[in-house]
């Protein structure tokens, strides 16, 4: 009898734990996917390893710091995540689109304002828009209907027709940021958007971006930088060094885990050559 | 839409706003045109009035009769400016890189191989352009093919337009900076030009070397020419046509895999640069 009961507890415990599985498998399954989603990432440049075993997932409606220092890779990643490179080992996924495999569906969830302007001094801040529009494959009218929509949301309105070339560096970085949402994105990457603008410009421009991310519709954010003053509370951090995550998670409780009392000290302790303002 | 035609809608999009682009940074330059239309033109007034005599031309195909040096080059001048502008285009696409508006074009949601096509297709859009204006002065200056063969030169300028650019691009996948590409004015383009049969026939080169004649016909510019030349008179010239095509096929193809995110220059060259 003794046995036969066994039997049944452990049937029901085999049972009980395959329910349990299945839940966690539906649950996943149902979970909406990563506005961003790296894992495992590898990338060599011959025998440098640039980066190793990077993994962190940008959530929609939130606002990432990817922190690092010069070289640390950041750069790579980006290069990577926007299909300029491909990977050597590992994923990423966009909106739960494979890179890799599903390369147009991916990048056409993908908004970039990469390190260096890359807008067209030559052409209008107009026609700097509808280049991009016509790339995404944005019908005339509803591309000239989101241009106008975007110069209002970006406060361009007035700059329409002026040409690149004779913008402050703040107003270039908003028209590619403009230019980096126009196709209505999942995610938007930003490298280091900030270099080489005052530090007025530099806030204006992140506090913007910040308001992006906490709009309703759910942008997620990743913002690479080597400057933790551009890090609040409550931000979800990765942090990179050398080419691999030395600390993931949100800035409170990283702050707590380490005993820091403020972002320097942590990164301190964490990481080594970093940038304070 | 289904899923076929909005794919066909995103390419011509895409390939319209590549174009537009390029003709907007055109309009822009204008100095680059006048300079483009200048030198051939001094070739055409000054070069070929001075070497009239010197140079006779006999009766070799297409022409069915004597004719003057002048009418002779002027293929060849047309391929000089499809050459020229094939190699502008390479900078540009150095230039955009260093600018990195290049990466902007790769990171759209289209196949490189695709995009990359499309920014060769615009370039040569905008030579033809060139080429025309060229043979409408040239006409003034009594060089008139028969009408329909400006009409039937168009779809050979477009080839050799094509095979010009896409050897520019597979350049530009190797030049790492914009100072580098005084060394593709010295390698490439003045021996592309002078080794063909852009300024002589090639039997006057076979009378005076061998080796240079052999060049000369190894030379994929002297079989687009040869393709302009013939299709300007309404001939077609089948062994130009299939080299100026293969070559064609040949530079896109290396073209697309020097930009290949996996096999590219690119990122080994980036990986440099990031570095440093």
């Amino acid at each position: 009898m003794r046995g036969e009961g066994d039997s049944v507890e452990r049937g029901q415990a085999t049972g009980d734990a395959a329910t349990e599985r299945a839940g966690e498998a539906r649950a996943l399954a149902e979970r909406p996917p990563a506005a961003l989603e790296v894992g495992a990432l590898g990338f060599r440049y011959g025998r440098h390893v640039a980066l190793e075993d990077v993994a962190f997932e940008v959530p929609r409606g939130r606002f990432v710091a990817l922190l690092g220092a010069n070289g640390a890779g950041k750069t790579t990643l980006f290069s990577i995540a926007t299909g300029l490179f491909s990977a050597g080992s590992g994923r990423v996924r966009v909106l739960g689109h494979d890179l890799a495999r599903e390369s147009g569906a991916a990048l056409a969830e993908l908004g970039v304002v990469f390190q260096r302007p890359t807008l067209d001094g030559d052409l209008t801040v107009r026609q700097n828009l509808a280049y991009f529009a016509d790339l995404h494959g944005l019908p005339r009218a509803e591309a000239r209907a989101r241009i106008e929509r975007s110069l209002l949301r970006h406060k361009l309105g007035a700059l329409g027709e002026r040409a690149v070339v004779t913008l402050s560096g703040g107003q270039r970085r908003r028209v590619e940021l403009a230019r980096a949402l126009l196709h209505d994105p999942a995610v938007l990457l930003c490298d280091e958007p900030t270099v080489g603008l005052d530090a007025p410009s530099r806030r204006a421009f992140l506090a913007h971006v910040r308001a992006l991310a906490t709009a309703a519709d759910g942008l997620g954010v990743l913002w690479a930088t080597h400057l933790f003053d551009e890090i609040e509370p409550g931000d979800r951090v990765v942090l990179l060094e050398r080419g691999r995550v030395r600390a993931l998670g949100e800035l409170d409780a990283l702050l707590l885990e380490h005993g820091a009392g403020d972002v320097g000290t942590l990164f301190a302790t964490l990481g080594a050559g970093m940038d304070e303002r | 839409m289904s899923g076929g035609r909005r794919d066909l809608a995103h390419a011509s999009l895409a390939l319209r706003g590549i174009a537009r682009r390029e003709a907007l940074r055109f309009v822009h330059q204008r100095g680059r045109f006048f300079s483009a239309l200048v030198r051939p033109l001094v070739w055409l007034f000054i070069f070929a009035a001075g070497f009239r005599s010197v140079l006779g031309v006999s009766i070799i195909p297409p022409y069915q009769t004597y004719i003057l040096y002048e009418e002779y080059i002027t293929p060849g001048l047309c391929g000089m400016i499809l050459l020229f502008n094939g190699m502008q285009s390479s900078l540009s696409m150095v230039y955009d890189r260093e600018m990195g508006s290049m990466r902007v074009l790769l990171s759209s949601p289209l196949p490189r191989w695709y995009l990359l096509f499309c920014k060769l297709l615009a370039g040569v859009l905008v030579a033809l352009l060139q080429v025309y204006v060229f043979l409408a002065i040239a006409w003034f200056w009594d060089i008139r093919p028969p009408p329909a063969g400006y009409l039937a030169a168009l779809p050979a300028l477009v080839l050799a337009g094509i095979m010009l650019g896409a050897l520019g691009l597979a350049l530009s996948a190797r030049i790492r900076q914009l100072e580098n590409f005084a060394g593709v004015m010295n390698f490439v383009i003045f021996p592309m030009f002078f080794a063909s049969s852009a300024l002589y026939p090639l039997w006057k080169i076979r009378d005076s070397s061998e080796l240079l004649f052999r060049i000369c016909q190894w030379n994929p510019f002297t079989h687009a020419v040869e393709l302009v030349r013939h299709a300007l008179y309404g001939v077609i010239d089948w062994t130009s046509l299939g080299v100026t095509l293969g070559a064609s096929a040949l530079f896109l193809a290396i073209a697309v895999l020097g930009y290949d995110p996996l096999r590219g220059s690119l990122a080994r060259r980036e990986g440099a640069a990031t570095r440093a």
